[in-house]
């Protein structure tokens, strides 16, 4: 049953082939089964998601009008807040802190009926690419379980490929939906920025940071972003407007006459053989489908990496600075006759991981004055440069495309003492949050030499998310033809039953 | 080595600056939606944002945007068709996000003025204050110092936080430098924040009360050598709660600083508290740099960009001017600009119209205010409005005196009567049973009794000598307690000793 | 090849509240070269004339009425506290003064 998609799933729970709390049990067990190989989860809730599905069966066997993800489970990112359920962003500074509210998202979530299975680990307040820097340690890869399930979002992404859950939520600010998701060979969506409420998010870099759906398939992501997505007065950055239809566009599945930019500065040196080799092919299986490839060029992204460096970690330098000790989380050397400024400087030390600090301290540097303008003031003029050539890319083009990440999943340990290979490896993610239009990786095969998934980038302009869905729903239902059924299928089996 | 006032400003020109923040009275707070009433129980106005709890997000409270768009206008400021919050950044555990929304280059209102009239040697004499900005932020919570000495931070053990007020609207009203005031500086600030309340007061967007600390100034001081063109280092005075202290701590600061210059050393820039009691400014902490408040737009908030006809709209809401609305009641209540001057400096003037309205003649007003009011509020050290007499009592009082149910002398013993809590002037009267003897009867037989007892005046009189009558009713008067009017009195003597009335 | 000494990271880390140990000043301050060379990339492309980007959707004027909605209770506000003491979050005496 667990290993259905989370359509089928739906339509099982409505025939009455099964209910919300078998479904939500047998997850509950495949978690007990394999979460101690892959480690997804920081907290696994399995009083309120029983609880939240007996709810589901008891509405829908008295006859009420449910939403097609009733009773669906599902694996939330540790960065959302739940009310009550220990949250914590991967973080040690917020071990034990239980928040007093509902992020936004979870109200969606909870009023769709959604079981919310647990809080799944990340990197330390979603600050990098392969969820080693979680305080709680890593999450590994069900692919291949000496190597990362990227990240920040690694938790969500392993346990939707793990077959823990079907749905999952993360958040990306630079990548950290689309790079775990191509690393672990499910689909993933970043939506538009302000297409869904920040609300609740535990801030990394405010102006990049958008929650986003993980699914198996792009029909499942489309289902979840449609429960996600819509205005939120709580967030003065939350779009108000008509949200595009995301559900039928991934039914839609047609890309005849649609015009498909490649980006030349996103391919090539630097990507994998196999990764490269995944991507072409798609390509054909597109243009077969009757679109048109052209190719599209884009010579600001060279510095999109650079602008991110300096604007995430400006941003977070700030937000981060609510976590002192004062009102909520961790309180270190509050003995005899310390100051509050020592108490304050002693827990942060004690709470932030390392990269969460050289991220403040970078952009503290950042934002000092005398370097501002050279460095802070600089990278958010190349984000114009990024979204003007954007714009003339998106007039040529309908969507644009590229591998989500250079390479398949690296081994643990492989880059973690070298920040700058980590940070390389966000460099075709990044130009769609610092620009803030919309994005979706989806899988395109296992490359050659490692046997590892392969993602397949798929761009579009703000508030046009259905053409991620269009284009991948088409992509998705060629390749699964080819193969004869969704990568996924492929994955290893992880001793449990799937 | 003390110095006076005057050799201070016979030697140094001081240059000010004046920060004014402005508490609004807004029902909830700038980026979320708790109450702003004052004086809840602890952390009862308190939610996610805040209180910075992890995810929560600012949004800006509407009528905090509109009222500080019409202080800019109140002040002549432009308007800004496009500005930004900004954050500032630094620590302190009042502040729970540990940076300020604030707005930093793009402020919604800017280059405005203030002009305020004082009376100098040479007259009346106006001064304008030039505004550089206005600008949008919030409060902090407040802290409750425990151990050590009473309440203060150096020395506590440990303080107790209460974030009610954290995150209460505040508007930022900034001066350019103010040069050549001269001796007048104390004069000028203290008519500046007095014309800033007036006007904030008028435009009902604050409660403006300075010992609630809703409208709390900041003053910069500094000295320059007669005839320089270099200006001296300055300090920031903060905590500056009254009208008075405005004055008292920049007249402080000039004397201070002068002798320093005059010992040859050096004013430290840095921050001042200004203490109540002695008048005096104390240093605060000094940091040991300038905090670098790393500004940065607010990427949480969209830009405010407010339309040009909804300004418009605004603008022709604006209330009277406290300045027009002077020049106003001068006119109409025909007052020498001494008298003006006097009522605005005692801060009577809202008082006295008030009681105008309620029907009293201007005058009458004018005099009662300005007079034994405030004489009693002079011993008592307290402002006007802070004694029990409202000006319904005094148009009573006026009204009583007019009717001839009082006289000018027993007048005054019904305004001490309310003063001291006795009731309205009806019952100050019904209580100590002071009434005007105006009973023929008991007035002649006591003009009889005097006669009789001063034969010779009363001769003088019958003889033509009108002015020897003083006497003979001052006499009366006595022997009535004063309860007697003395209009009168002069009548029925002037007629009982056979002289013509007028 | 920019740099960032040991003491120029000691004064961020001071700025940043963060009390780190020397063996991660200097560590920090042998990898902050390496970084800077890679951001202040940034400064190699022509930016005369470019406006800078501070949001990424063109939204402008987002208000709230100015309506009073309920708090939180106080045990909720206070249910994270490290300390408390009389319905007040309690912290350690504080040196510095505010604003
Ligand atoms: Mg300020
Ligand atoms: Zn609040």
């Amino acid at each position: 049953m667990i290993n259905q998609t989370a359509a089928a799933m739906s339509e099982a729970l409505v025939k009455g082939e099964v209910t919300s709390t078998q479904l939500t049990q047998a997850h509950l067990d495949r978690i007990s089964d394999v979460d101690t190989s892959v480690k997804a989860f920081l907290h696994v809730d399995a009083e309120g998601a029983l609880a939240q599905a007996a709810r589901v069966d008891a509405d829908r066997s008295s006859g009420k009008k449910l939403h097609p993800l009733a009773g669906i489970p599902l694996a939330l990112k540790d960065v959302l807040t739940q009310d009550g359920i220990p949250t914590t962003a991967g973080s040690k500074i917020l071990q034990g802190w239980k928040p007093q509210y509902d992020s936004t998202v979870v109200s969606k979530i909870k009023e769709a009926g959604i079981v919310i299975l647990g809080k799944t680990n990340m990197d330390e307040f979603a600050m990098g690419s392969s969820t080693e820097n979680s305080a709680y340690g890593p999450t590994f890869n069900p692919w291949d379980l000496s190597r990362t399930p990227g990240g920040s979002s690694g938790g969500s992404a392993a346990a939707v490929s793990a077959f823990e859950a079907p749905l999952a939520i993360g958040s990306d600010t630079g990548g950290s939906i689309r790079q775990p998701a191509a690393l672990t060979g499910i689909v993933g969506v970043r939506p538009t920025y302000g297409a869904v409420s920040r609300y609740g998010l535990i801030a990394y870099s405010s102006s990049l940071d958008q929650a986003g759906p993980f699914g198996r398939t792009v029909l499942d992501t489309a289902l979840l972003h449609d429960v996600m997505a819509g205005h939120d007065p709580k967030d003065a950055t939350s779009i108000n407007g008509k949200f595009p239809d995301v559900v039928s566009a991934a039914q839609k599945r047609d890309v005849k006459g649609l015009k498909i930019g490649v980006i030349k500065q996103l391919q090539g040196e630097g990507y994998q053989k196999g990764v490269q080799a995944r991507f072409d092919e798609s390509l054909q299986v597109l243009a077969s489908l009757g679109a048109e490839i052209i190719e599209v060029d884009c010579p600001s992204f060279e510095y999109a990496l650079a602008a991110y460096y300096l604007i995430a970690p400006s941003e977070c330098s700030s937000n981060l600075a609510r976590f002192d000790a004062m009102r909520y989380g961790l309180r270190v050397g509050d003995s005899d006759g310390a100051s509050a400024e020592a108490v304050m400087s002693a827990t942060r030390n004690a709470g932030f991981g390392h990269e969460v600090k050289r991220r403040i301290i970078l952009g503290a540097y950042a934002l000092s004055s005398g370097y501002y303008d050279a460095y802070y003031g600089s990278a958010q003029k190349i984000r114009t440069l990024i979204i003007q050539d954007y714009a003339k890319a998106f007039a040529q083009a309908d969507v644009l495309v590229s591998p989500t990440a250079p390479t398949t999943a690296f081994k643990i340990g492989e880059k973690s003492n070298d920040p700058i290979a980590m940070y390389l490896g966000d460099v075709a993610t990044i130009p769609v949050n610092l620009a803030g239009i919309c994005g979706m990786s989806l899988p395109a095969g296992l490359a050659d030499e490692d046997g590892l998934p392969v993602g397949f980038q798929i761009m579009a302009p703000a508030m046009c998310d259905d053409r991620l869905y269009n284009v991948g729903g088409a992509l998705e239902a060629a390749l699964a033809s080819q193969w004869g059924g969704h990568l996924i299928s492929k994955a290893p089996a992880l001793g449990g039953s799937k | 080595m003390a110095i006076s006032y005057d050799e201070v400003v016979a030697k140094y020109d001081p240059v000010l600056g004046l920060e004014v923040h402005v508490e609004l009275n807004t029902e909830s707070k700038m980026f979320c939606s708790c109450s702003t009433v004052f004086g809840g129980e602890p952390n009862t106005q308190t939610c996610p944002v805040c209180l910075a709890l992890p995810g929560a997000l600012p949004v800006v409270n509407a009528r905090a945007i509109e009222s500080t768009i019409k202080i800019g206008l109140a002040l002549n400021c432009q308007i800004a068709p496009y500005s930004r919050f900004a954050r500032k950044n630094y620590f302190y555990p009042d502040m729970p996000k540990n940076f300020q929304i604030s707005q930093y280059d793009e402020p919604i209102c800017f280059d405005g003025y203030v002009d305020v009239e004082i009376d100098t040697d040479e007259g009346l004499k106006e001064f304008r204050i030039e505004v550089e900005r206005v600008h949008m932020e919030e409060d902090t919570g407040k802290s409750l110092h425990v151990g050590g000495a009473t309440g203060r931070i150096h020395g506590a053990d440990y303080s107790l936080l209460d974030y009610n007020r954290a995150g209460i609207p505040l508007v930022e009203i900034v001066t350019k430098i103010v040069p050549g005031t001269g001796k007048y500086a104390p004069e000028v600030a203290r008519a500046y924040v007095a014309e800033l309340r007036d006007i904030l007061r008028g435009l009902g967007v604050s409660d403006v009360k300075m010992e609630q600390g809703s409208l709390r100034c900041d003053a910069n001081v500094s000295l320059k050598p007669m005839g320089s063109d270099v200006l001296g280092t300055r300090s920031e005075t903060k905590n500056v709660n009254s009208l008075r202290s405005v004055e008292r701590a920049i007249r402080g600061e000039m004397i201070r600083h002068a002798e320093l210059l005059d010992a040859g050393a050096k004013v430290k820039q840095e921050t001042r508290h200004f203490q109540e009691d002695t008048g005096l400014t104390r240093s605060g902490r000094s940091k040991e740099q300038a905090e670098d408040y790393r500004y940065f737009p607010e990427p949480d908030l969209v830009p405010v960009a407010p339309d040009a006809a909804w300004i418009e709209e605004l603008r022709k809401a604006l209330p009277e001017r406290p300045s027009l609305r002077r020049k106003r009641l001068k006119q109409e209540w025909n007052v020498p600009d001494k008298e003006m001057a006097a009522m605005v400096n005692a801060d009577v003037l809202d008082i006295v119209e008030a009681t105008v309205v309620l029907g009293a003649d201007p005058t009458k007003a004018r005099s009662w205010w300005l007079g034994e009011i405030s004489r009693i509020a002079n011993d008592k050290e307290v402002s006007v409005t802070e004694l029990a007499i409202t000006p319904a009592d005094v148009a009573e009082i006026v009204a009583l005196v007019n009717k001839g149910e009082l006289t000018d002398k027993l007048a005054r013993q019904v305004v001490e009567g309310v003063v001291a809590g006795e009731g309205t002037p009806a019952e100050v009267v019904a209580k100590r049973g002071i009434k005007v003897v105006n009973d023929d009867g008991a007035l002649m037989a006591a003009i009889e009794k005097v006669c009789s007892e001063q034969p010779d005046t009363a001769q003088k009189v019958r003889d033509g000598h009108i002015p020897a009558a003083g006497a003979l009713i001052g006499a009366v008067m006595k022997e009535t307690k004063g309860q007697a009017d003395a209009a009168r009195v002069r009548e029925l003597l002037l007629g009982h000793l056979g002289q013509p009335v007028n | 090849m920019s740099s960032l000494s040991r003491d120029d990271v000691a004064k961020l880390a001071a700025l940043a509240r963060i009390e780190m140990s020397e063996e991660e000043l200097v560590s920090l301050s042998s990898q902050f070269g390496m970084i800077l060379d890679a951001v202040a990339r940034v400064q190699e492309v022509n930016l005369d004339g470019v406006v800078a980007t501070s949001h990424p959707q063109p939204i402008q004027n987002v208000f709230r009425e100015d309506q009073v909605r309920p708090s939180l209770t106080p045990e909720q506000a206070l249910s994270g506290a490290p300390a408390q003491e009389e319905q007040r979050f309690r912290v350690p005496q504080i040196l510095g003064e505010a604003e």
